[in-house]
């Protein structure tokens, strides 16, 4: 290892130590209100139902962005005054829209959404029908034969592998 | 009829493209706002430049104005900014800052630095305010109509375009 690398090597490890060693104070900081058991998970029952706008993929639950910090604390709020869960998702959507829930509302915009699938699938099934119908109305001689079975024309057989 | 079935894949894939060519032009960060056409939340805020003044959502009722959401924290409202100072001075419409989750310092010192186009900031120090608008990518930007309601919400920085093509039309239709 040359002197380079080693310096290199103890930065990195530095680094590290100073990421790591930071991290738990962090955490401390963003959980301010584990006193209350109960009231915590009805919290992340229900933000995790909730997206987080900022990074998407992401449920208010788990996001550590700094809205859904905020949004977490709104939900806490309104809980220990005792809101309702459907209040709490009202307050989400009207502010956030339907985009928010992570189980979109039936209704008109949505239905496709919620039906696709099933419309996919049978229309899938319907093609495969057809397809299998209009095959076993055909006559043998518009089948190759298989390989390892004589067929009615052995000469003109598949191509061999 | 059937010598065209060799084309089935061709179309197949030309739809396919089509709709993932529509998909690169949508944002799917733009999130539609279910605010628009709505009376815009209430709010009661101090004023940036003097904790002792507030101004609230009563206090607009009769005018055409522009809420444009920043913070020094926010790199975007940087690119945004000498468009919005430009646009202020044209004084077509009152465009009032929401300064959102800032510090108050900071947010007075970076308006001294980049130039204030607001009649006046809003401090939502805790962002409550931001939170009621739906707030989730700053700069953000609302149209609010005499009577109190969004006509318009753009989410990210403001762009010439945006500006000509949609905020100032509006804004006419909504003075006249």
């Amino acid at each position: 290892m040359t002197h380079a690398q080693a310096r290199f090597a103890r930065f990195v490890l530095l680094a590290c130590l100073a990421l790591f060693g930071a991290t738990p104070l962090r955490a401390g900081e963003a959980a301010p209100a584990a006193e209350d058991p109960a009231l915590e998970a009805r919290l992340v029952e229900i933000t995790s139902e909730l997206r987080c706008l900022v990074c998407q993929n992401q449920t208010i639950a788990d996001s550590h962005a700094d809205l859904a910090v905020d949004l977490r604390n709104q939900v806490r709020e309104m809980l220990r005054r005792g809101d309702s869960r459907e209040q709490i998702v009202a307050y989400m959507t009207a502010r956030y829209g339907d985009f928010v829930l992570y189980r979109p509302p039936l209704k008109e915009s949505t239905a496709l959404l919620w039906f696709g699938p099933a419309l996919l699938m049978v229309a899938g099934l319907a093609v495969l029908v057809v397809v299998l119908r209009r095959r076993a109305r055909l006559p043998d001689e518009s089948f190759e034969p298989d390989e390892d079975m004589p067929g009615p024309n052995p000469a003109a057989g598949g191509p061999t592998a | 009829m059937k010598s065209l079935k060799f084309l089935i894949p061709l179309v197949l894939f030309g739809v396919l493209a089509l709709f993932l060519g529509a998909g690169l032009k949508l944002d799917p960060r733009e999130v539609p706002s279910p605010l628009i056409d709505k009376p815009a939340p209430d709010f009661k805020l101090a004023r940036l430049d003097d904790p002792a003044t507030t101004i609230s959502r009563e206090d607009m009722l009769g005018k055409v104005w522009l809420l444009n959401v920043w913070a020094s924290w926010c790199v975007a409202c940087r690119e945004e900014h000498p468009l919005l100072v430009e646009f202020a001075k044209r004084k077509l419409v009152p465009v009032y800052g929401l300064n959102y989750k800032d510090v108050r310092a900071d947010g007075k010192a970076w308006l001294s630095q980049h130039g204030n186009p607001y009649e006046a900031s809003l401090f939502d120090e805790k962002g409550k305010v931001g939170i009621d608008y739906g707030v989730y990518g700053v700069p953000e930007t609302f149209v609010i109509d005499r009577k109190g309601v969004i006509r318009y919400k753009q989410i990210g920085p403001l762009t010439p375009e945006v500006l000509r093509d949609r905020i100032e039309p509006l804004i006419k239709s909504l003075q006249a």
